[in-house]
């Protein structure tokens, strides 16, 4: 259901704002949305201050830069430091991005840090994703065949491999399916953005036999149609993949096996 | 895991609140709010006919107010808001058939809906003048 503004619980108060570091020449001013699981408060807005010639020049380098030298306790999700883990996916600057690759001269002024948007907060910027990923277990995103195992690989054509371009380097980062207001809305019913890019990309597999039985699975109100082409999902992909057109492809399957 | 269970329900993280409002995403919310507008568009349609078939007086005190700078106002907002859904419908028919989903394209008949929407509704109105 839409529902516009915050419950009680979450709406964030004015947070600490932390020392500026002495003796620095390059000062960004970042606004970091602090959880903390084990008070009873509401979240907070802490102010920071990063010394930008002391730290490298992404978003993430910034927020380590704090948690190292300012304040141990700011918690988020990290790993490869390059694009590729989807760990670092979070809200900066109004729009989901990986904090990795996201450089901070980038934006214009101050840095606003919130988590993916529309999530459960375990804590600081870590969303539970938990929902997230069971919806993309629910697409059964794995080869179905019925046909007899081949003696070697399942063989596919040059032509048949592309076009898994622009599908398979879904990181599963959540950046697109936490920017989608319908997602936002009916993220309990409908599958979103990043789930249905993975639908696809085994839709039209040359391999996998379990077609038919994928699109009756996506064939709901809700799971499927809930889609209205926003365009905020293929605007925020970290890696520049389009699950709004591959939504919309899934969509074109679903009229034309009719015929 | 002990201790796993959430003692406090986990807050929700801002959402609309702190999303950069991209053209494409408002052009959606205006295609929203256009569509319900029609519906009351649509009842102006109707109270205007069923004053016709109530009879003279009836008509002429609809007449009236529709002509009035309020009434003139209503008829320009419910012109512009059917040509602006309708474009929207077009641009719906286009990434149905899976066109129009690139960085440029979405983007551009974002815009081509707004202009396109303005332009015609004076057009309309124009040719409304001329004609009466």
């Amino acid at each position: 259901m839409v529902q516009l503004a915050l419950p009680k619980n979450s709406r964030p108060v004015d947070g600490k704002a932390w020392p500026k570091p002495a003796g620095a020449n390059r000062l960004t001013e970042f606004r970091i949305y602090r959880y903390d699981p084990d008070g009873e408060s509401n979240p907070r807005i802490d102010t920071y201050w990063v010394d930008r010639d002391d730290c490298g020049p992404m978003v993430l380098d910034a927020i380590l830069w704090i948690k190292n030298k300012v304040d141990p306790t700011l918690t988020f999700r990290r790993s490869c430091r390059e694009g590729i883990c989807g760990s670092c996916a979070m809200n900066i600057d109004g729009t989901n991005t990986l904090a990795c690759t996201k450089a901070t001269d980038d934006i214009k002024g101050v840095v606003r840090i919130y988590p993916l948007p529309h999530m459960p907060v375990v804590k600081d910027l870590v969303p539970d994703l938990s929902g997230f990923y069971a919806q993309h277990a629910s697409i059964q995103p794995w080869l179905q065949t019925t046909s007899p195992e081949p003696e070697k690989e399942w063989r596919q054509s040059p032509d048949d491999r592309h076009k898994l371009d622009g599908l398979y380097e879904c990181i599963l980062c959540a950046c697109c399916s936490t920017s989608c207001p319908s997602y936002w809305w009916n993220g309990d019913r409908y599958l979103g953005p990043a789930a249905l890019l993975q639908a696809y990309r085994w839709l039209i597999d040359s391999r996998d036999e379990a077609t038919g039985e994928r699109l009756d699975n996506l064939e709901d109100p809700f799971r499927l149609y809930r889609c209205h082409t926003i365009m905020n999902c293929a605007k925020v992909c970290p890696k520049g993949l389009n699950p709004a057109k591959a939504i919309a492809e899934i969509k074109k399957m679903m009229v034309t096996r009719q015929f | 895991m002990a201790d796993s269970q959430v003692r406090t329900q986990r807050p929700l993280s801002p959402h609309i609140q702190i999303f950069r409002p991209y053209l494409t995403m408002m052009m959606s919310i205006t295609h929203r709010i256009t569509g319900g507008a029609l519906y009351v568009g649509t009842l102006l349609l109707v109270v205007w006919l069923l004053a016709a078939a109530t009879g003279r007086s009836g008509y002429e005190h609809v007449q009236w107010f529709m002509g009035s700078i309020i009434g003139r106002l209503i008829l320009l907002g419910y012109t512009w808001a059917l040509i602006h859904h309708l474009i929207g419908g077009v641009r719906h028919l286009v990434w149905d058939v899976g066109l129009g989903f690139g960085p440029e394209a979405r983007e551009n008949m974002a815009r081509l809906n707004i202009i396109g929407s303005v332009v015609l509704t004076i057009l309309i109105w124009i040719v409304a003048y001329a004609v009466r």
